[in-house]
């Protein structure tokens, strides 16, 4: 039986991936793909390389391998929560059309993705230093759909903001991936949200990578002797 | 002590203090307060230099600091040491090699500047402060996003290891136009002090940039007005009135 991403062009290959830092190998040999239209979530402890997996996807630490993006794909990236100075004089909306103006995207991009997050024009006009976590959270977010990407890549998007707005963001993200047919990939130790949205799940450990449909992931008999308590929880 | 005089001699000052606010602007954003002002040393050996074979000491620090910058990106990028920690060990270096080179009233006068000083350089110098300008407007929207998160600024397109090249050598391009006024050991603090000054005023981009420009401006111009009259040294006199702008600036509450 074919799956509803069978037959669909990859947005991403990645083919025998490693990252090591000096002696330190922090990725070893890892392979994978997305579908485009699909979500990958990546899962694992921490320390297990999955943050270092997607600045090697967007090019910020060096890898070895093969790493193919589809022609013409645009990357939206939404970072683990970042350290921003609070007296930074820098507004949302300068923030927004900063990136506006650099993506070549129309001047009015800033006001639209603003909308489609849900973020109020006087939010927008605050200092970026000054906001909170969900409304930065979601700043991040209008700004990496500033330029209409493709492929959208989450680092633990919903990292220190509460559980209402947790929600709320993964409900976003959700709806703009079924509005805007978009690739996601997103970093998560939610594993009800993986469970639910994930098409295929990239599972990181210093044992060795695994990759599959989430239903196959979550049936693996090896996973769960070496993982036995997350994949246990994704079968609850 | 002799002042500059005429409406042209204040042209390449003025200049020099409006690339100074824009280029302190992205620097006090990038919290690079302080490897700013260390920077400014960089051009002490170059200067020394071009006064032993008695060549332009403005094209001699400007040789310094260009070679410098790049001395400063590269070892940032290939052994990962922040730029403070880079900029401060060649910073002692420069400043020891300065010191064994020139003496006497030539290296005050590379300390603290010379505002008399006229020659063929002024051309250049308009040129040079244009260039900056032009700079810091067209990259703008990518020293923004560079300055919040290198890691936003990947994915975004930028090249962000040949957008820090570039922002050091204006940089180093922004000191050598005030080496001549303020001298090496005042000219970060131009660059500094009116910036760090408008970060507390401004809300937003625009107007932190055109409050940084307009101080610079301001401090310098009256400077150079005030030194004849009260018989001072115009550099120190422009960096102890952006200083008191920057002190009556924390009276005020931001919004």
């Amino acid at each position: 039986m074919l799956t509803r991403f069978e037959n669909r062009p990859h947005a991403l290959d990645v083919i025998g991936v490693s990252v090591a830092f000096g002696e330190v190998c922090v990725i070893d040999n890892v392979s994978f793909h997305v579908d485009v239209g699909s979500t990958l979530a990546i899962v694992g402890r921490n320390g297990s390389g999955k943050t270092v997996l997607l600045k090697a996807l967007i090019g910020a630490v060096r890898a070895s391998g093969t790493i193919r993006w589809a022609p013409e794909t645009r990357i939206g990236y939404v970072p683990q929560k970042l350290d921003i100075q609070r007296d930074l004089p820098l507004t949302g909306r300068d923030f927004l059309n900063a990136k506006a103006d650099v993506a070549r995207a129309p001047a009015t991009d800033a006001q639209r993705v603003a909308g489609l997050v849900n973020l109020s024009q006087s939010i927008v006009d605050q200092p970026i230093g000054t906001l909170s976590g969900g409304q930065f959270q979601r700043l991040l977010l209008a700004f990496a759909l500033v330029g209409t990407p493709s492929v959208l890549l989450f680092d633990e998007p919903t990292a220190g903001v509460d559980e209402p707005e947790e929600k709320s963001v993964y409900a976003l993200i959700h709806q703009l991936q079924q509005n805007e047919g978009l690739s996601v990939l997103v970093i998560s130790h939610d594993m009800t949200q993986v469970q639910a949205s994930a098409d295929h799940i990239l599972f990181l450990s210093h044992h060795g990578s695994y990759f599959g449909k989430t239903a196959d992931m979550l049936n693996s008999e090896r996973l769960q002797e070496l993982h036995g308590p997350t994949v246990a929880h994704l079968r609850e | 002590m002799t002042y500059a005089t005429g409406p042209g001699a204040f042209l390449i000052p003025l200049g020099m203090a409006a690339a100074a606010g824009l280029m302190g602007s992205i620097a006090v954003m990038r919290r690079m307060a302080l490897a700013s002002d260390a920077l400014s040393h960089i051009a002490l050996p170059g200067i020394a230099i071009a006064l032993l074979v008695h060549v332009n000491p403005f094209l001699g620090g400007l040789i310094a600091l260009v070679l410098g910058t790049v001395l400063v990106w590269a070892i940032e990028y290939r052994s990962r040491i922040p730029t403070d920690v880079v900029v401060g060990v060649i910073f002692s270096a420069a400043l020891a090699m300065g010191s064994l080179l020139a003496s006497g009233d030539e290296l005050i006068e590379a300390l603290f500047g010379a505002p008399n000083t006229s020659d063929s350089f002024n051309l250049i110098g308009l040129g040079a402060a244009s260039l900056v300008i032009v700079f810091i407007v067209r990259y703008r929207s990518q020293l923004v996003i560079r300055l919040v998160s290198p890691d936003l600024a990947r994915p975004a397109g930028i090249n962000v290891p040949r957008l820090d090249l570039l922002y050091l050598l204006a940089f180093a391009l922004t000191i050598a136009l005030g080496l001549r006024y303020l001298g090496v050991l005042l000219m970060g603090s131009l660059i500094i002090i009116p910036a760090a000054t408008a970060m507390r005023l401004g809300t937003n981009l625009r107007t932190m940039q055109t409050i940084s420009v307009a101080i610079a401006m301001l401090a310098t111009l009256s400077g150079m007005l005030l030194a004849p009259v009260l018989c001072l040294a115009a550099g120190p006199l422009v960096i102890v009135i952006a200083a008191s702008i920057f002190f009556l600036s924390l009276a005020v509450r931001r919004a």
